[in-house]
């Protein structure tokens, strides 16, 4: 019956998103934390967290803002991190795409890096699905960290206003950054993008209003796709 | 951080709108075009092209030394990334880079 598949994908999906509550929780405390003591009030951090439900942009705009770096060049820095979800949108349209309007529209704001990476996992393995058990699926992977992800920065926003300055909390920011670029780097494109990243977000560092990241992070991209190009021409 | 009210809401709904556009892209209006081969490689590297810039100049020159060179800072930050490396663990290596880091500013 399909009423029993349906249900049947959103438990297989729920069972693949819970192990990412432990990713989420963490950041979600953290950036309502250093959110909190970088000044915004509780209703200002919340909306972020709600509105903009994509950890690494949120700390991109915080830190852009510490730097007091003007509205137009905090957006620009913060959208360039989640251009990467246009990517997943592709991806995972041909098989959602047949979807109610309103479900695409849900399954869009919570469109984030492990509900991409488990649905589209699982629709490489199982591509004969109906589409309602897809979009079961893809609600059931996506729910734990969707919750956890508003539970933990009301959390961080509390614990935030607590915290003395002797922590260093200064230096969270940073630390978070590296801990979700590490993993980043699995193949030799994505190294020479961050070294090029790294190496002109310092030499730029100079310019206005953190125009040099901008540039830093065009080329660094550029840099990517070309040695995953031509590396890829190299092998069979 | 020095803006007013307004400010910090434009910021706030800027990201949160322009974060569910690109989000709702392909999901939405979009609906099956497909991107060019070129354009799917170069968004696979937004964000190892954007983090390390962004993150190079406040390791090297943290704000809260006044921008002096830190070392318990840099230890901490070489730390959070091999242990992230190595372990690709998100928790080990935050917790690594934040004892390094408390480790380094008890000792220096």
């Amino acid at each position: 019956m399909p009423v029993t598949t349906t249900k049947t994908a959103f438990w297989r999906g729920l069972r693949g998103g819970s192990p990412f509550i432990l990713g989420a929780a963490p950041f979600g405390i953290l950036f309502g934390v250093i959110a909190t003591e970088a000044g915004l009030n509780i209703v200002e951090v919340m909306s972020m967290g709600v509105l903009v439900i994509a950890g690494a942009s949120q700390f991109t705009a915080l830190s852009q803002m510490q730097e007091n770096a003007p509205v137009i060049m905090v957006l620009a820095a913060a959208l360039a991190v989640n251009m990467r979800m246009a990517m997943y949108s592709a991806a995972l349209a041909p098989h959602l795409g047949a979807a109610p309007f309103w479900q695409r529209a849900i399954a869009a704001y919570i469109l984030v890096d492990n509900s991409y990476a488990v649905s589209a996992a699982e629709f490489e393995r199982r591509p004969d699905q109906s589409i309602s058990a897809k979009m079961a699926f893809y609600f059931g992977c996506a729910l734990p960290v969707w919750i956890i992800w508003y539970a933990a920065t009301l959390g961080g926003a509390m614990l935030g206003q607590t915290i003395p300055p002797e922590f260093a909390l200064d230096f969270a920011v940073p630390i978070a950054f590296l801990a979700i670029l590490a993993p980043l780097l699995r193949t030799l494109a994505h190294v020479a993008a961050a070294l090029t990243s790294m190496v002109l977000g310092l030499a730029l560092a100079f310019l206005p209003y953190s125009s040099g990241l901008l540039i830093a992070a065009a080329v660094a991209m550029i840099v990517g796709s070309e040695v995953e190009r031509r590396m890829g021409r190299a092998l069979p | 951080m020095n803006y007013s009210a307004v400010e910090i809401w434009v910021i706030i709904l800027g990201l949160g709108l322009g974060t569910y556009l690109i989000r709702f892209s392909f999901l939405g209006p979009l609906g099956r075009a497909r991107l060019p081969a070129f354009v799917l490689r170069l968004l696979r590297y937004t964000p190892v092209a954007v983090i390390p810039g962004l993150v190079a100049p406040l390791v090297l020159w943290p704000a809260a030394t006044g921008g002096d060179p830190d070392a318990a800072r840099i230890l901490a930050a070489l730390a959070a990334i091999a242990l992230g490396v190595w372990t690709k663990n998100v928790i080990a290596s935050i917790l690594g880079g934040a004892a390094m880091l408390y480790l380094g500013l008890y000792l220096f």
